[in-house]
């Protein structure tokens, strides 16, 4: 368990490679299919027995599968606390999935293309990342793992209604595309609001980083699908990705007006960022998170040598408070961890030079 | 029966809440419900569940939909009303008639048009076919493309057929089944 997850800890996640189209901007984009087996309750209302029997006939199924041959299955009674806000932060598991009790399973592929939360409030939440603005792939492998699950499970299906799920909003497809996207011009232009209730208006819902009920921290957004029924799957897909690279020419708008009308302003607020985090003593993850977030903006636009996406990347996760704990191999309270965090941010930036 | 609370209207709405094993009737009339919902938040919240039964539309009374319960697993409505939740997969059967209005709301249309299961029955499949291809259809005569559009209806026709014949050779099945 400790060796995966080591192996884990010095690999990069997907969502963080900074391959792909427009990956200045887009992040990551992610496929999320909602799935219910036939013939048990909902998650919610399930049994201790249930739960155990349902877990059980996933994991064969995986086992069965051809996709799945490089992955492993994780059963929650063998997590620790850290462990699941570990996965958490490298965005394999909801905050809900991390934080209820009772059984549940984890399914991972290697490369962290492929998660399945089991047990999740559907009893399987599936995803498939791909770095930069990259949909339809993910949606085409997403869909070639559903098919192939399907072999050996039977999902819970209504013929009006499609793939039933625990909540309606999820019903039909229970298919949620989204885009994780960098929006630090827009926020730096004040602009990032009105966007947001422009695209609601095209059924289009934009969230914090880490999904569901989270702030936007580090000026990142996802933006995903609202509809789940009615539409199908290649239209969801193909509609978000439609808005999404509107969005994305917002954001190059506002990065070019804030180079030719704000320069000096714009190098000052990235440098002081720079600054900031090559010299503090103390640093939490909410303010290291909106300082690297300028530091990123710094790198795109060539103010900032010395670092470079992947470096940039591998840092974002490593700031997080179980990364940070894992990376260091003890345990850390809030104080002591801030005061690492520190000395970790002074360590990787420090051939940037900031004269 | 007059309302409980004004002791003048006649009481429309109707409320039953499990209290320490002791069951425990209300009765409302629309007014005191709405002035007094206030005063019942310590057994129920009343505004809730009058803002949930706004979405029935149906002309539900209050007492039936408290009742309402999903066959499956026993989720009464008002359940789901509170946690946004259902129980099983057969709560979208029990609660049919109330859910509809809720997914025209929330979603592009309550009809499902995406992937189907393979394990899914080959009628089901083929009222998908015909479905779809309706949607074409109407698609294609909109941007007056009348050529396209008469090739499908000539599907259409194919399909129909097909279910057709198909069930008169199962209504023949069973008789074979029998010798």
């Amino acid at each position: 368990m400790a060796d995966i997850i080591n192996q884990f800890l010095r690999s990069s996640c997907e969502w963080l490679r900074g391959k792909g189209p427009e990956s200045d901007i887009v992040l990551s984009s992610r496929i999320r299919l909602a799935r219910n087996l036939a013939g048990y309750v909902f998650s919610e209302r399930m049994k201790v027995a249930d739960q155990a029997r349902a877990i059980a006939e996933v994991k064969r199924a995986i086992e069965e599968s051809v996709l799945f041959k490089k992955s492993y299955f994780f059963n929650y009674r063998d997590f620790q606390e850290v462990d699941r806000q570990f996965f958490l932060e490298r965005h394999l598991i909801s905050k809900e999935h991390a934080s209820e009790r009772g059984e549940k399973a984890l399914v991972v592929s290697e490369n962290e293309v492929v998660s399945i939360m089991v047990l999740e409030e559907d009893h399987l939440r599936s995803q498939v990342f791909q770095s930069g603005l990259n949909l339809v792939e993910a949606w085409r492998l997403m869909n070639k793992i559903d098919t192939e699950l399907e072999d050996n499970l039977s999902y819970a299906f209504h013929p009006r209604l499609g793939y039933l799920t625990a909540c309606p909003t999820n019903v039909g497809t229970g298919l949620r595309a989204s885009c994780m996207l960098h929006l630090a011009a827009l926020v730096m232009t004040k602009q990032v609001n009105k966007i947001v209730q422009a695209l609601m208006k095209l059924n289009v819902t934009a969230r914090g980083f880490l999904g569901e009920g989270t702030e936007a921290s580090g000026n990142l957004f996802q933006f995903s699908n609202q509809q789940t029924l009615g539409q199908r799957e290649e239209e969801i897909v193909d509609g978000l990705e439609r808005v999404v690279r509107q969005v994305i020419d917002h954001e190059k708008e506002a990065r070019n007006y804030l180079l030719e009308k704000k320069q000096m302003q714009l190098e000052d607020q990235v440098m002081r960022a720079v600054g900031t985090l090559k010299s503090a003593r103390l640093m939490n993850t909410q303010e290291s998170l909106g300082l690297l977030s300028l530091l990123r903006l710094g790198i795109d636009l060539g103010f900032v040598k010395g670092l470079d996406q992947t470096g940039l990347n591998a840092l974002f996760l490593h700031i997080h408070p179980a990364h940070l704990q894992k990376l260091m191999s003890s345990s850390l309270n809030s104080g002591e961890r801030d005061q690492k965090r520190a000395e970790l941010l002074r360590d990787r930036l420090k051939d940037i030079n900031v004269s | 029966m007059v309302c409980n609370v004004c002791g003048k209207n006649e009481a429309t709405i109707h409320l039953t809440e499990i209290l320490n094993n002791q069951m425990i009737e209300i009765h409302l009339c629309e007014n005191c419900s709405v002035q007094k919902g206030s005063d019942f938040k310590s057994h129920f919240n009343v505004n809730q569940l009058l803002a949930n039964l706004g979405e029935f539309g149906g002309g539900m009374k209050a007492a039936q939909a408290v009742r309402l319960i999903c066959k499956g697993c026993s989720m009464t409505y008002e359940e789901f009303a509170k946690s946004g939740r259902l129980g099983c997969p057969d709560c979208y059967v029990s609660f049919e008639k109330q859910l509809l209005p809720l997914l025209k709301r929330i979603q592009r249309q309550p009809q499902h048009t995406g992937k189907i299961p393979k394990k899914t029955s080959d009628k089901i499949k083929k009222a998908f076919t015909i479905r779809e291809l309706h949607e074409k259809l109407q698609k294609n005569i909109q941007a007056e493309a009348y050529e396209e559009a008469a090739q499908i209806r000539d599907q259409i026709r194919q399909v129909e057929e097909k279910i057709k014949k198909e069930k008169e050779s199962s209504k023949e099945l069973p008789k074979k089944s029998k010798s």
